[in-house]
């Protein structure tokens, strides 16, 4: 219970940092939604990568490591290090530019004018809002586990999920984006501080990780963790595609409005790969050591091992304050949350006529509105799904694979000058179809799904290996669906603007002025 | 395309070919300092050298372009706080 306690009082000190933030705003539009486009380097740093630190990146991440070994370290973490700054570096830098030229404030603002067409910015913004939905129902998820968790049971599920849901919708409602803002620097820093101290007391109560890596190397079953025997080639290849995923997720572009200078991108993009290995690194490692800790847990009962072992092997206020850290990361939620609320007011209500007939002030209290709504649907959401799917497995296929695959369509945007709708309109009908199919190829393949360390099976026997079934996803020769998707999604980017009309020479000059007419 | 940034280019693609370390696939042994598993240590590197990959790319290939017009834009901002 002790721990539990800690807890909520970190979520008390993080509810008292939103309600400041309110007090610090100026009650603009660009306030609430940009903070006021002023975050500087730092701030940005922490902010940017503690937006992207969620649940599924601690307790996902140490729950697959469990089952699949070291190897997910490289699958997700390192691959991310790179591809991560590189789309802040290529796509955040412009998103920011354009965003202060043109007053954007989300994305489906900028593809609206770019692609010179509403309905299309409707669809982007119809199909990113649903992906969204399940990244923010993990995080209600997450935080009900780890209350549940740290409290022996004490909070339930339902009530550790409500008790989060609560405190991000008032710090949101209050503090809008600069109050996200702060309270995920303030979590990033929390985390990296405590997860540190954390990975050193559950070794020292253990009596070492070497003692530990050499009782596992030992042991002929758990010895494959320690190498990528439990990942395919294919699978490890095609999975570099996810990352290309962080920059179409409108809380990311949206976080990258709110820097005051393009020079904040340049701390950000060098020390993002360190950040993600400050987090990632003893995520995994503790989910192998795990692994021999507490043997035979299945797919989703694997998602909570970090949690046993803060429990088992750290004094209660300690654990609690680990929890606190953890619960920070989970909390990334936040940023979803605000995210969803700005696209709401700005992309719909403000868009379809609410900014001219109502003023700036009703926007605002629209896009508050949202959040109330948001976060009672997320947690609904996180009820009715409670103990179906692993964390990590629901938002790969649903929130990861579908935006990365939308990675295409701002690439021609930002740099294909030829491009135009219906190039866009074909990817992004793409990316619906094949979710689509995945969607289906996975319902229809459960019953054969087979267990970890097991090989893949046909998942249509006179299809050969086309469509394959692993313990968690469909691949299609092996390979992730997402590698297609983005490569399907480009293909169709490319063609179809290339027979269709050029964009007219207004829009061209307007978002390329240095390009000559003609070329 | 200037010499610097193809070489930058090619340096960007060498970096990510090199995540796909099959050599590394089935190796349990030995343990860096009798702690990291080899596969983990290779990528414990590789994040390393990404975070090099991105000074360089901040240093060599920086979008300067978007400073000069954040400067020449600043003063008729309508939104600047």
């Amino acid at each position: 219970m002790i721990p539990a306690i800690v807890v909520f009082i970190y979520l008390a000190i993080v509810l008292y940092v939103g309600l400041f933030a309110f007090r610090k705003g100026t009650g603009s539009k660009e306030d609430f939604f940009l903070a006021s486009r002023s975050l500087g380097p730092w701030v940005f740093l922490l902010t940017v990568f503690g937006t992207n630190m969620t649940a599924f990146a601690i307790l996902g991440s140490s729950g697959l490591a469990y089952q699949r070994g070291i190897g997910v370290y490289g699958l997700m973490a390192s691959s991310s290090g790179l591809i991560i700054p590189l789309t802040i570096f290529f796509i955040g830098t412009r998103l920011w530019s354009l965003g202060k030229k043109h007053g954007y404030m989300t994305q489906v603002q900028y593809f609206r004018d770019r692609w010179e067409c509403d309905a299309i910015g409707t669809l982007i913004f119809a199909v990113t809002a649903l992906m969204m939905i399940p990244y923010v129902v993990i995080g209600m998820m997450g935080g009900g586990h780890t209350l549940d968790s740290l409290s022996g049971g004490w909070v339930p599920y339902w009530l550790g999920g409500a008790i989060v849901a609560i405190v991000v919708m008032l710090y949101v409602f209050f503090g809008g984006m600069r109050g996200v803002a702060w309270v995920n620097a303030l979590q990033t820093v929390l985390f990296l501080c405590f997860g540190a101290i954390a990975f050193y007391l559950i070794s020292r109560n253990l009596g070492g990780y070497d003692k530990i890596m050499a009782e596992i190397a030992a042991h002929p079953k758990d010895s494959a963790l320690l190498s990528r025997a439990r990942i395919s080639p294919q699978e490890f290849f095609s999975y570099t595609f996810i990352p290309l995923s962080a920059m179409m997720f409108p809380h990311m572009a949206i976080m990258c409005l709110t820097a005051e200078k393009v020079t904040s991108f340049k701390r950000t993009v060098v020390w993002y790969p360190i950040c993600i290995l400050l987090i990632w690194l003893p995520s995994v490692y503790l989910g192998i050591v795990a692994a021999h800790q507490f043997p035979g847990l299945k797919l989703g009962e694997s998602d909570d091992v970090i949690l046993r072992l803060l429990s088992e092997n750290t004094d209660v206020v300690v654990a609690g304050i680990l929890g606190a850290a953890i619960m920070a990361c989970v909390m990334a939620t936040d940023s979803q949350i605000m995210a969803l609320s700005t696209m709401f007011s700005q992309d719909v209500f403000a868009h379809y006529g609410g900014a001219k007939r109502f003023g700036e002030k009703v926007q605002v209290w629209m896009g508050r509105a949202f959040v109330i709504v948001i976060a009672i649907v997320s947690y609904a959401l996180a009820l009715a799904l409670e103990g179906q799917k692993s964390i990590f497995d629901l938002a790969i296929r649903f929130g990861f694979s579908g935006f990365a695959a939308l990675a295409p369509v701002m690439l021609a945007a930002l740099f294909w000058r030829r491009s135009n709708k219906w190039g866009a309109l074909a990817a992004v009908l793409w990316v619906v179809f094949t979710m689509g199919l995945l969607w289906w190829l996975q319902l229809h393949s459960d019953g054969i799904a087979p267990k970890p360390g097991q090989a893949p099976v046909p998942i249509f026997t006179e299809l050969g290996k086309l469509f394959l079934r692993t313990p968690m996803n469909v691949t299609i020769f092996g390979y992730m669906p997402v590698m297609f998707m983005c490569l399907g999604s480009a293909f169709w980017m490319i063609l179809v603007s290339l027979v269709t009309q050029a964009p007219s020479r207004a829009t061209i000059e307007k978002f390329f002025p240095s390009s000559k007419p003609g070329h | 395309m200037k010499i610097k940034h193809l070489l930058l280019t090619i340096w960007v693609l060498i970096v990510f070919a090199l995540h796909q370390d099959v050599w590394n696939w089935h190796k349990t042994g030995p343990l860096l300092f009798g702690l990291i598993p080899p596969g983990l240590a290779y990528h414990l590197g590789y994040s390393v050298l990404a975070t090099i990959t991105m000074a360089l790319l901040v240093r060599f290939a920086w979008p300067a372009h978007l400073e000069e017009d954040d400067v020449r834009d600043q003063a008729p901002t309508p939104h600047k706080p």
